[in-house]
């Protein structure tokens, strides 16, 4: 199977992957190639999960040989995983983390977004270019002042909210995802609004707000994965502190408590990948337009 | 809002106008408030502080004292990770960056050349995006472990050479871009979105002429996906300048050491292969506690984002709609 991988990228993708109007003539013979192709990539996208779900049902001795299929399948190892000390509270912490950081980001970043996209004013394309700047630091950049702030102004290192309360003062990402989309709401829809007498506000949550909910389910999605994938925030304000983990960072601790068994490694791996996918599974829809839109002027 | 620009300009001041002026002042001030404080906290107060304690000789315990150009002199000239660390970081810009641009294409090309199953293969593509970096970072230093590896064991099977990957510093970096490329989902729908735009009279046309598929590929797709392409670019940029948690995940569990605050561990496992400039300001802030040097590092982060920034909102400004 890998003999056909390695030859497959280099002579299909060019010729075969072409535009949607093929010609006829050599209709059938690429409609093989792309599917062959889009098949072996396929299986090679997915072999990872393959041999990360394989490994995590294997015994502790087996997970020390080069066997591919366990046997027997040892699936106790995932409620093993479950009852490891810790891994009940950095679930707890991580979905902690992800749904405040989540609400907190939307109901900062919504006003800011409508403000930039449907207020007129001096230093509007100021704001918007220091959101982009905002948007593309580095939090490595700014981190030595804040951790000071937050671990010796405020001795909250070791806690989550170092991590939970910037989230109420807008996120860059978030304010310039929504801004691109209320663009697109028709200016006739707020001036007619206003003209029946509706404040800024009652705009916004009667006109904008209805108009823009797809945005709102891809920034609050993308924001929800953002926290949940986090590792930095947590490694830098609560690594002092096990009982304040998240997943990210108890899972590679994990790794070193559990150095010689990958098996447990890789049932820990599957619970900290399950979850986020299972909710791509169900809110597919929103997601792949959000990054379409982060693509595509909305 | 023709109207009111109209009225915003108007010379003569009634103190009708001026009270609206005002109000509108305090609604934008209402509107804009969480993004202008927490840009102050959180971008420019840390910012200004940064740039202050590079010049500072700080412990993070005593008062800092002024010294100068003593650090900048220190991570330039005597510190020996940070050049290496800029050159990784060259490595993975142009190789991360390019190979994802390229697979992404294939790949939404692909996609949507398939006629059955399509959103199968798009879903196939795109879930590795979604692992969180860091079990897919633990997930690939096990699929590629030299010992028990799936990878090596069917690379040996098939007697093919079997490479240290994340424990050889020749391989640490391809073994990294491998990871990068399984996560290119993202940029796969955005090309796909790009690609799906493109109008199919200009496909048709250059059927006509007799032009194949290379060409119509290399005269009709490319230069209609010219801008996407260079978006896909900086950003690309952009997000290996942040390049960390990858990087620093794999290096510590190939080497079985877990560097917490505090603690001294060879920053970059194997051989400084896998160190990039984010990594420097965590190792000489936190674990050497030489504050000051860490902030130099920042500081040199900091302009090489911006300047790339500025090449996207020169670039770009279609995609980031500012200046219109």
């Amino acid at each position: 199977m890998t003999t056909t991988t390695s030859q497959t990228p280099a002579t299909t993708p060019v010729t075969d992957a072409a535009p949607p109007a093929g010609t006829r003539r050599q209709a059938t013979l690429q409609w093989v190639a792309v599917h062959i192709f889009a098949v072996t990539a396929g299986l090679l996208f997915v072999l990872p999960f393959v041999f990360v779900g394989l490994t995590a049902l294997m015994s502790d001795q087996q997970s020390l040989t080069r066997d591919l299929w366990p046997h027997p399948f040892e699936w106790h190892n995932l409620v093993d995983v479950w009852h490891t000390p810790g891994f009940g509270t950095w679930w707890r912490n991580t979905l902690i983390y992800a749904v405040t950081g989540t609400i907190l980001t939307l109901l900062s970043s919504i006003p800011v977004a409508y403000a930039l996209a449907c207020f007129r004013f001096r230093g509007r394309n100021l704001a918007m270019m220091v959101v982009i700047a905002t948007m593309m630091l580095p939090p490595q950049v700014a981190i030595v002042p804040l951790y000071l702030v937050w671990a010796k102004d405020l001795h909250l290192s070791g806690t989550l909210w170092p991590l939970i309360i910037p989230m109420a003062f807008g996120d860059a990402f978030s304010i310039f995802l929504l801004r691109q989309f209320m663009l697109t709401v028709p200016r006739e829809y707020l001036d007619a609004a206003k003209v029946d007498g509706c404040s800024d506000l009652s705009v916004l949550l009667r006109v904008v707000l209805p108009m823009t909910r797809p945005a709102i389910a891809a920034v609050g999605l993308f924001q929800f994965f953002y926290c949940w994938n986090d590792y930095f925030g947590p490694q830098i304000y609560t690594s002092e502190n096990p009982a304040a983990w998240t997943l990210s960072y108890g899972l590679q601790s994990f790794k070193s408590a559990h150095h010689t068994n990958w098996n447990l490694t890789m049932a820990a791996t599957v619970m900290v990948m399950a979850p986020v996918i299972l909710l791509f599974f169900f809110a597919q829809k929103a997601f792949i337009e959000g990054v379409t839109l982060t693509g595509v002027k909305g | 809002m023709k109207g009111a620009v109209a009225s915003g300009t108007r010379p003569r001041a009634t103190p009708e106008l001026r009270a609206r002026k005002r109000r509108e002042l305090v609604r934008n001030l209402a509107f804009l408030s969480p993004w202008l404080l927490g840009t102050g906290l959180f971008f420019l107060y840390p910012l200004v502080t940064t740039v202050w304690l590079s010049f500072t000789h700080y412990d993070g315990f005593t008062s800092p004292v002024w010294t100068g150009v003593d650090n900048w002199h220190y991570v330039l000239h005597e510190y020996s990770f940070f050049w290496p660390a800029l050159r990784n970081t060259l490595w993975f810009v142009v190789v991360i960056v390019s190979l994802r641009i390229v697979v992404g294409l294939v790949l939404g090309m692909t996609v949507i050349s398939v006629k059955r199953g399509s959103s199968v293969f798009r879903t196939l593509f795109y879930a590795p995006y979604l692992a969180p970096p860091v079990a897919a970072t633990l997930a690939f230093v096990f699929l590629l472990n030299p010992g028990t590896g799936p990878v090596n064991s069917v690379l040996g099977k098939l007697g093919l050479p079997q490479p240290g990957w994340f424990n050889d510093p020749a391989w640490s970096k391809p073994a990294l871009a491998l990871l990068a490329v399984w996560g290119v989902g993202d940029l796969m729908v955005i090309f796909m979105a790009a690609l799906l735009d493109v109008p199919r009279e200009l496909y048709e046309a250059a059927e006509l002429d007799g032009a194949g598929s290379l060409r119509r590929f290399r005269h009709v797709t490319l230069p209609t996906l010219r801008p996407i392409l260079g978006f896909a670019a900086i950003t690309g940029v952009i997000a290996m300048m942040q390049y960390y948690t990858e990087p620093l995940v794999a290096g510590q569990v190939a080497s079985g050491q877990i560097g917490g605050s505090g603690q001294q561990v060879e920053p970059g496992y194997p051989a400084g292969s896998t160190l990039t400039l984010p990594q420097l300001v965590y190792n000489l802030g936190f674990q050497r506690f030489d504050i000051g040097a860490a902030c130099v590092v920042a500081v040199v982060l900091f302009v090489l984002s911006m300047v790339f920034a500025a090449f996207l909102m020169r670039r770009g400004s279609v995609f980031l709609g500012v200046g219109e």
